[in-house]
């Protein structure tokens, strides 16, 4: 008989009663010994995300290529890749999308599915993207501003003005 | 001013009635959106900030089916008052304590509250008193439509409403359920239905929410996961386990009763004893002592005391609440002086009051 959690013959057959349910569990050595230890030990924590997420990558990703990773930001919010990941923080929707790569074995690891599958909104989903675009342009014009650049501040102005005039239209 | 109009009363999750209410508390559904043309909070900027919550506050006054809320900006209120929310669970610490620009929405009846610029840009939340998650979540679902009536939420087909943080992603949905297992406690039992709870991916926290200790053995059971289920899917996870837990307390308060009955009676006694006449009590001590005296009263080993009264003395003993009451600051040693003061004269009325009292 293999080992229920690797491809290790079990010799270890536990059954466990603490639960509702009677559990009955196929074993070899090691993993009998992490099942037993975290039975054992007082307080259980959950693993934090940035926790999966620095294992996921460690397992995945030479330093190099992490190096790289770390170095991503966001075209429409700038946060980088390592900033999300020390601070476990998102900055905004596009980067669901932006560092999709990576956050998608993350949202499996968290939640076991990766496809949302509940409530949607009424209206139908909008065009997300004016609405992204909103984001980028707002930082845009702030940096256009900082550099007095105000020939440039004006167009962004009206551009954001024109996507937010659309947003109320429809209402 | 609306916070010293509260202070009297008690609150919707305190009103000690609504299914099982000699085990559960409350019943509590938030949601977590965000507004698709910002930013999420850590990378908004301060007028960021100011336009989020201006531009919530504009829309949701003009929806006629949100007119009951009522909004307090949350970075003006004293420290003191920020407290007193936290207490009352209308907003969370994190956001008493945060900086910038942020508010809350309240209805008069303190079952919706609504934390703009919270970890996320909303935080709808709603609570019921007892065991009534499908009545929490109708409210919380029309509640959101209304809301999203007036403002664009930031929303993918794929992975559903997208939060700040990927481990609330999808429904941004966190069910939970305020039980009071003090039974379980005392027989040593409340590790085991922890560790099988987590087993099934639900989270065991104390009254306050993400690393607060249990106070009074008060425990907050919820939904881990957001992602992959619907929301009924959610509320069911929750609503399935949560009565298995309160058959374990009712065991466990029937084992005490059966085999214990005189070192039951002699906590409970002692606890009743102690919150009448002490001189100075902690905010800690008092919560532990009518953790007893409620599970006494649901015993019927006290018959001069009611549930709503106990509910009362655990908000009204709270560090912020007892300020208000008081309408003065104290610091601790002065708290603890009119803790006591307060306890003594509110339960000698309470007995007074009732006429079967010998």
């Amino acid at each position: 008989m293999k080992c229920q959690k690797c491809e290790k013959p079990a010799t270890f057959h536990i059954t466990d009663l603490t639960g509702d349910e009677l559990l009955a569990l196929h074993l070899c050595p090691d993993c009998a010994k992490e099942y037993l230890q975290t039975e054992d030990s007082e307080e259980p924590t959950a693993p934090t995300m940035t926790g999966m997420l620095n294992q996921q990558l460690k397992l995945e990703q030479t330093a190099e290529d992490l190096k790289a990773l770390d170095a991503r930001k966001c075209p429409i919010c700038g946060i980088s890749f390592y900033e999300f990941r020390h601070a476990g923080r998102l900055g905004c929707p596009h980067d669901y999308v932006f560092f999709g790569d990576e956050l998608d074995p993350l949202l499996v690891n968290v939640h076991g599915e990766s496809k949302h599958t509940g409530k949607e909104p009424k209206r139908g989903v909008r065009d997300a993207e004016s609405q992204t675009e909103l984001i980028r342009l707002r930082r845009e014009m702030r940096e256009v501003i900082e550099q007095e650049d105000y020939e440039r501040a004006t167009e962004l102005r009206d551009q954001i003005r024109t996507i937010e005039g659309e947003g109320q239209s429809d209402r | 001013m609306l916070i010293d109009d509260m202070a009297s009363r008690c609150g919707e999750w305190l009103r000690g009635s609504g299914p099982e209410s000699d085990i559960v508390m409350s019943s509590r559904i938030r949601l977590a959106r965000n507004l698709a043309d910002y930013p999420f909070i850590q990378r908004c900027t301060d007028i960021d900030r100011a336009n989020i919550e201006s531009t919530v506050r504009e829309r949701l006054e003009r929806s006629e089916s949100l007119k009951d809320l009522t909004f307090i900006n949350v970075a003006d209120l004293e420290l003191i008052d920020r407290q007193f929310l936290v207490e009352r669970q209308l907003i969370s610490r994190e956001h008493a304590n945060s900086d910038g620009a942020r508010a809350v929405a309240i209805d008069s009846n303190e079952r919706c509250s609504l934390m703009v610029n919270e970890e996320d840009h909303l935080r709808i939340q709603v609570m019921k008193s007892g065991f009534d998650l499908e009545g929490a979540w109708k409210q919380i679902d029309s509640l959101d439509d209304s809301i999203e009536e007036q403002l664009t939420y930031a929303f993918n087909p794929n992975l559903g409403y997208l939060t700040a943080c990927p481990t609330n992603v999808g429904t941004g949905m966190r069910v939970s359920v305020l039980v009071h297992l003090p039974a379980l406690v005392i027989t040593k039992q409340i590790e085991k239905v922890f560790r099988s709870l987590q087993r099934i991916n639900l989270v065991v926290r104390g009254l306050y929410g993400e690393g607060s200790q249990a106070m009074g053995d008060f425990y907050q059971v919820s939904n881990q996961v957001t992602l992959g289920k619907t929301e009924a899917e959610l509320v069911q996870q929750v609503g399935d386990v949560v009565p298995v837990v309160i058959d374990y307390e009712r065991k466990a308060r029937d084992f005490l009763i059966n085999e214990q009955q005189n070192d039951l009676f002699d906590r409970v006694s002692r606890a009743y004893g102690t919150l009448q006449n002490a001189r100075q009590i902690s905010s800690e001590e008092t919560m532990f002592l009518l953790s007893r005296v409620r599970m006494g009263i649901n015993l019927g080993l006290i018959g001069d005391l009611e549930i709503p009264k106990i509910n009362q003395l655990f908000i009204h003993t709270q560090p912020a609440h007892l300020q208000k009451l008081y309408q003065s600051t104290l610091d601790t040693d002065e708290r603890n002086v009119e803790r006591a003061k307060y306890l003594k004269g509110q339960l000698k009325l309470s007995r007074e009051g009732d006429p079967d009292q010998n």
